[in-house]
């Protein structure tokens, strides 16, 4: 086994065996905490696919930025109203009659679908500037969008935060 | 270069970093108590050693042998984990600052960083977000209604003051065109410093690294009359030692990073101009990094004995109403600059 393959593994396992705990544990705070271990799981998997600008982003964005507010939310809501936020089981039967057909349909797909392997790819060249450069010519008008959406999104933040004049 | 030959490199000088940086944290409690007794006209630690220069060892075995307290209300393994990730993620920044130029040693071409990354910039940033897990953690696991306050401020802070710090690198990056430290140094040949190039920038990251380390005039995470510690209130022994060190830890890679994004990093300017022969000009490049980082981590406990704390609602405007639009005036300024000069 090459280092490439014992490193994927390694990051497979991360992510699935912390994914399995985010989704079982019944304490809200160890399941952001399994989820921070996931997701650094996925950014291993695009290190490996030689897009370590995606990796580090997906570190900032979601484990620095988006996850932080949640273990926020959960941290102020569990302590400070005396409610215990905890996760349980319910609808047990509906649940797995649903989840298994769903994994039985995939896992059906999977053993009967034909898989084609391409040939390598010549590893990326520059991600960065080869981002920037697409980000600037061919998807500008997404570019755009995605700013005006995300200004809309804060615009809407600072009007919902904001006391209530009468 | 063989792959055992690059594990070999990269570990001496993982080790050797790792060795100085402890060093320096335990001297720099010890400057930390000296500094401020000078501010204050006292003098300080000078009962262990000549000068009190043994004190830092004895902290160290005092705070090794007190007994490790987990409170009753306390979430054990939360407790535990929050003061190993400050470590991890205080040690791991580190990786990416280079401390000297591209030197040939036994044969090598060995630059003087322990990892070369090109996105090394957006590396330190990651992994400072990752420091707030620590802090957050440690507030909310301690079951202590200080330690929980002390925790939602300090990520409270740290994720306001982020922003114009990213804002403020943004603009170092625009001149630079790169995201890796070493180009980052090497653009800023002769008196193209940054901080002169883009002084904004400079006064922005300099707050932000204020902030970001929770020294004061921001340490309001601490805040003893208030908080009686902060986030570390319910820790004792070596999990209390191990903040410690990461808070020290912290203050250098802060000092380091404005080195390297605003002062010149390594190099000295003009130098070549010496005719020096390349070992000579080698070692004064790292004394001259060492030198710049010295004087920054000076400054950082000058300003924290001299000045006294905000208010809460006073960092937050300082945080969003002036550094934020500061930083990004410095933006377009620093993208006026860049055209100018090319």
């Amino acid at each position: 086994m090459d280092l490439y393959l014992i490193l994927f593994y390694f990051f497979a396992i991360i992510t699935l065996v912390s994914a399995f705990f985010v989704v079982t544990t019944r304490n809200v705070i160890y399941a952001a905490f399994n989820l921070m271990l996931t997701l650094f799981g996925v950014a291993g998997f695009y290190v490996l696919l030689g897009a370590d600008f995606i990796a580090i982003v997906q570190l900032i964005v979601y484990v620095g930025g988006i996850l932080i507010l949640l273990i926020f939310g959960v941290m102020l809501t569990n302590k400070i109203t005396d409610t215990d936020i905890k996760s349980g089981f319910l609808n047990r039967v509906p649940g797995l009659l649903i989840v298994g057909t769903f994994a039985g349909i995939l896992i059906g797909t999977l053993l009967k679908s034909t898989w084609r392997i391409a040939a390598p790819l010549p590893p990326p060249v520059a991600g960065l500037v080869g981002i920037g450069n697409l980000l600037m010519t061919e998807y500008t008008l997404i570019f755009e969008i995605l700013g005006a959406v995300l200004l809309i999104a804060l615009i809407g933040a600072a009007s919902i935060a904001r006391k209530q004049s009468n | 270069m063989s792959i055992l030959a690059i594990v070999l490199i990269t570990l001496v000088k993982i080790i050797i970093i790792a060795n100085v940086i402890l060093i320096t944290v335990s001297y720099l409690v010890y400057f930390e108590r000296k500094i401020s007794a000078w501010v204050q006209n006292r003098i300080g630690p000078n009962r262990v050693g000549p000068l009190g220069l043994f004190q830092p060892f004895a902290d160290v075995l005092k705070l090794m042998l007190k007994e490790d307290i987990v409170p009753d209300a306390a979430n054990k393994l939360v407790h535990t984990l929050a003061p190993v990730l400050a470590l991890i993620v205080a040690f791991t920044t580190y990786a990416v600052i280079p401390f000297g130029p591209v030197v040939t040693m036994f044969g090598y071409q060995i630059p003087l960083v322990v990892a070369d990354v090109n996105i090394g910039i957006l590396y330190v940033l990651a992994f400072t977000s990752i420091g707030v897990y620590a802090i957050t953690f440690s507030g909310w696991s301690s079951g202590s209604k200080y330690s929980l306050i002390g925790g939602i401020r300090s990520s409270a802070q740290m994720i306001s003051y982020e922003i114009s710090m990213g804002f403020s690198i943004a603009g170092v990056l625009l001149t630079a065109g790169s995201l890796r430290p070493m180009e980052i140094v090497a653009a800023q040949h002769g008196w193209m410093w940054n901080a002169v190039l883009q002084p904004i920038g400079f006064i922005t990251f300099l707050v932000s690294a204020f902030a970001e380390t929770n020294r004061l005039p921001f340490d309001l995470p601490e805040a003893e009359p208030e908080l009686v510690g902060g986030y570390h209130t319910e820790y004792s022994s070596m999990k209390f030692a191990s903040f410690f060190l990461a808070e020290y830890a912290n203050m250098i890679i802060a000092s380091a990073m404005i080195v390297t994004l605003y002062l010149g990093g390594w190099q000295v300017p003009y130098i070549e101009n010496f005719g020096l022969n390349a070992g000579i000009t080698a070692i004064m490049q790292v004394a001259a990094f060492l030198f710049k980082t010295g004087v920054l981590l000076f400054f950082f406990i000058w300003v924290r004995w001299s000045l006294p704390r905000f208010r809460y609602d006073q960092l937050m405007n300082i945080g969003w109403k002036v550094m934020f639009p500061l930083s990004l005036v410095n933006l377009i300024w620093a993208a006026i600059v860049t055209m100018l000069l090319n």
